[in-house]
C-alpha cells in the first residue's frame, strides 16, 4: 500500500525500551502529529523513520518497500530539525540547493528550484543572504524549504516550531498546514504542544513510555480519549471514579447518576468529563451536590472549582451560562451521559 | 551593558602589565636581534656596533635559498599532514563517549610533555636497522631483511608530525566539539553519504579554524631544529639548524641574527598571504 507503515517497531537502548512494538499506518498525503511528554519515545521513533537510528526490532515500509535498513541518504526524505541545522557556511540559496547539489543536479535547475521555493516561503530575493542574517521565523522557513527542495516522499519535522515565540508559532502552524495540503506530502511532526497537534494534524498519535496510546483524528482524541493518560494529556479533564451496583445503577463519587452505563460486567471505571461539559445548576435532584471552593473569572470564561466528596471538579462556562454562585455556596453538578467517557480501570 | 572607550589614562591601567611583559620579553630582544644583524663580527666570537649589510648579502646565495626553501616546504608539509590526520581523528574523538575522550586527551597531553630530544631518539631507535619497526615486518614475513629507515626525509617528517599532532588536535578540539552534530545528520537526511557530509559540511564549516591551525603548525614546525639533525641528512637541515650552528658553534651572532630576521619576515609574509587568500575565498 502507498504510505508509511510501521510494523512492531522497537528500539532498545541497553535495558531501556525507548520505543515498544509500535504499529502505525500513515496513508499517503496525511499529516501526522506525534504527541507525548518528553522522553516518551516520539523523537526516537521519528529518527528511526529517518534512518538516523536503527530499530532493534520490527520493520518500516514506505510505499511497500522495506526501508528498515536503508541508509538515511538513500531514503529521499526531507527533515527539519529542532535546531534547524542550517549550514552556517552557506547562503540561504545554497542551503536550499544543497540536496540538489549533492545529487549533482544541473546548475540552472538548482537555481530555478531555489527561486521557486523562495517564492513559496515568501523570501524571494533572499538567496544570497547569509543564514546568520535571518530572523527566527525566516530561518524556520528556509529549513522547511531546504527539506522540500527534492520533493521528498516523506517530510519529517522534529519539534520544528519550539524555538519561536508564541505568536509566530501559531502563524507558522497555519502556514505549515496550508503548505502541506497544497503539496499533498506525507508529513510527520513530533511535538509536545497539543495546540500545535490539534491545529495541524489529520491524525494525532499520542505516545507515552514508548507506546502508542491512541492514534486518531484530533477531535476524536479530544472527545473519545482511549484511556486516562490520553484524556488527561490532551486538554484538561475531570477524572471521576464511578461504581456500578449489581442492578447496573451507577454511582459517581458516591452519588447516583442516571443514564450512565459502564458496560456489561464492569463494576468500576473512571469517567472523563471535560470542564466545558460540566453544567452547574442550583442544588437539585439528579445533580451531584457539591460546594464551590474557588472561582477564577477570566472575563470571557469562568472556571468554577467544586468540591464533591473530597474531589475537585472544574467547570468552565461563559459567564451567562452559569448560576451566580460564589465560594462556599452549595451547587448542583449535572453530568450528561453523552459527554461522559467511560475509561476502563 | 554598553562598553565605553577608555577616557582617561588610568582606564588603560589593566593594559600596563601585559604591555610591559611584551616590551621586556619580546620587543626589546627582537629589536636587539635586528640591531645585531647589522653589526660587524669580530674574529674570536664577538661583534662591534656598526651598520653593514654584509650579513644579509652573504645570505643571498643559492645555498641559503635552498635551505630556506626546504625549511618552508618541510613546515608546510608537516602542517598539511598534521591537519589532514587530525581533522578526522578529532571529529571521531568528539563523537565518542566522554570517558573515552578524556583518556585520549590525557594520552595526547602526555605526548606533549615529551621533550624534542626524547621524541627524536625514540624515533631514531624505531627507524633503526637493529631495533626498528622493520624487524616486525620481517617477522610478519612482509620484508626479507630489516633495514634502516633513517636518516631520511620520511623520518624527519614522521618525527615532526608526531611532535606537532597533539597541538593540532588540541587546537581543533574546541571547534569540533562546538560543531552542532545535527549538521551532519541534516546533511544525511538531505541525501549526503556520511563521507560526503563530512566534506561538504564539517570541513567547510570549520574553514577558519583549519586555516588558523595550518598557520599554527606551520610556525611551530619552522622552529624545529633538533629533529632534522637527529633523523635527517645534512640536506634535510632547516634554516633553524643553520641559525643554531652560526650562533652557537661558529659564534657568528650577526649572521645568525640576520638569518633569524629574514626567517621571521618570510614567515610573516606567508601568514599574511594565507589570511588574505582566506578572506578572498570567503568573499567569493
Amino acid at each position: 500500500m502507498s504510505g508509511l507503515v510501521l510494523n512492531n517497531v522497537t528500539k532498545e537502548f541497553g535495558t531501556f525500551t525507548a520505543v515498544n512494538n509500535v504499529e502505525l499506518t500513515v496513508p499517503h498525503g496525511t499529516f501526522v502529529c506525534m504527541l507525548g511528554p518528553s522522553g516518551c519515545g516520539k523523537t526516537t521513533l521519528l529518527r528511526m523513520i529517518a534512518g538516523l537510528d536503527l530499530p532493534t526490532g520490527g520493520a518500516i515500509r514506505l510505499d511497500g518497500e522495506d526501508i528498515t535498513r536503508v541508509p538515511t541518504h538513500k531514503r529521499n526524505l526531507g527533515m527539519v530539525f529542532q535546531s534547524l541545522a542550517l549550514f552556517p557556511h552557506l547562503t540561504v540559496g545554497e542551503n536550499i540547493a544543497y540536496p540538489l547539489r549533492i545529487r549533482s543536479a544541473p546548475k540552472e535547475d538548482q537555481k530555478k528550484r531555489v527561486d521557486e521555493l523562495l517564492s513559496m516561503i515568501h523570501l524571494s530575493g533572499y538567496a544570497d543572504r547569509p543564514v546568520s542574517k535571518l530572523s527566527g521565523g525566516q530561518r524556520q522557513r528556509v529549513a522547511i524549504a531546504r527539506a522540500l527542495s527534492i520533493s521528498p516522499k516523506l517530510f519529517l519535522l522534529d519539534e520544528p516550531l519550539s524555538a519561536l515565540d508564541a505568536k509566530l508559532r501559531e502563524a507558522m502552524q497555519v502556514e505549515l498546514r496550508q503548505l502541506q495540503q497544497k503539496l499533498g506530502i506525507t508529513t510527520i511532526v513530533v511535538t509536545h504542544d497539543q495546540r500545535e497537534a490539534m491545529t495541524m494534524a489529520d491524525t494525532v498519535v499520542v505516545m507515552n513510555r514508548g507506546e502508542i496510546r491512541q492514534a486518531a483524528s484530533p477531535i476524536e482524541i479530544y472527545r473519545r480519549p482511549a484511556d486516562t493518560f490520553v484524556a488527561d494529556f490532551i486538554g484538561s479533564t475531570n477524572l471521576l471514579e464511578a461504581e456500578a451496583d449489581s442492578s447496573g445503577r451507577v454511582n459517581v463519587l458516591g452519588q447516583p447518576v442516571a443514564g450512565i452505563s459502564l458496560g456489561p460486567n464492569i463494576s468500576k471505571a473512571t469517567l472523563s468529563v471535560r470542564p466545558e461539559d460540566v453544567h452547574l445548576t442550583a442544588p437539585s435532584d439528579g445533580a451531584l451536590s457539591g460546594t464551590v471552593t474557588f472561582v477564577r473569572d477570566l472575563g470571557g470564561t469562568i472556571e468554577t472549582f467544586v468540591d464533591i466528596a473530597g474531589q475537585q471538579i472544574i467547570a468552565v462556562s461563559t459567564p451567562r451560562a452559569r448560576p451566580d454562585v460564589s465560594v462556599g455556596q452549595p451547587v448542583g453538578v449535572v453530568l450528561l451521559p453523552d459527554v461522559c467517557v467511560v475509561l476502563a480501570k | 551593558m554598553r562598553r565605553e572607550a577608555p577616557q582617561r589614562l588610568a582606564d588603560y591601567g589593566p593594559l600596563f602589565f601585559p604591555a610591559m611583559m611584551l616590551i621586556v620579553f619580546f620587543v626589546v630582544p627582537f629589536a636587539t636581534m635586528i640591531a645585531v644583524s647589522f653589526f660587524q663580527r669580530q674574529q674570536g666570537g664577538f661583534y662591534v656596533p656598526a651598520f653593514e649589510l654584509s650579513n644579509y648579502q652573504r645570505f643571498l646565495s643559492l645555498f641559503f635559498a635552498n635551505v630556506l626553501g626546504f625549511s618552508l616546504m618541510l613546515a608546510i608539509a608537516v602542517a598539511i599532514c598534521c591537519v589532514v590526520l587530525a581533522i578526522p581523528f578529532t571529529y571521531l574523538l568528539t563523537r565518542m563517549a566522554r570517558k573515552v575522550q578524556i583518556i585520549w586527551l590525557v594520552a595526547l597531553l602526555s605526548v606533549l610533555s615529551l621533550s624534542e630530544v626524547i621524541i627524536g631518539f625514540a624515533w631514531s631507535t624505531l627507524f633503526s636497522r637493529t631495533a626498528g619497526i622493520t624487524n616486525l615486518l620481517v617477522m610478519a614475513g612482509l620484508m626479507s631483511e630489516a633495514k634502516a629507515l633513517l636518516p631520511s626525509f620520511g623520518a624527519v617528517l614522521t618525527g615532526m608530525v608526531y611532535q606537532a599532532f597533539p597541538y593540532t588536535v588540541l587546537v581543533l578540539y574546541p571547534a569540533l566539539v562546538r560543531l552542532d552534530p545535527t549538521l551532519t545528520e541534516a546533511a544525511r537526511t538531505l541525501g549526503a553519504s556520511p563521507i560526503k557530509a563530512f566534506f561538504t559540511v564539517v570541513v567547510p564549516a570549520l574553514r577558519n579554524t583549519i586555516t588558523a591551525t595550518l598557520i599554527m603548525v606551520f610556525i611551530f614546525a619552522l622552529g624545529s631544529y633538533l629533529l632534522p639533525q637527529l633523523l635527517g641528512r645534512p640536506q634535510h637541515w632547516t634554516l633553524s639548524v643553520l641559525i643554531t650552528d652560526q650562533a652557537i658553534y661558529q659564534s657568528n651572532m650577526p649572521f645568525a641574527a640576520a638569518m633569524a630576521v629574514f626567517l621571521v619576515l618570510v614567515t610573516l609574509g606567508l601568514v599574511a598571504l594565507t589570511v588574505i587568500a582566506g578572506r578572498k575565498g570567503e568573499a567569493a
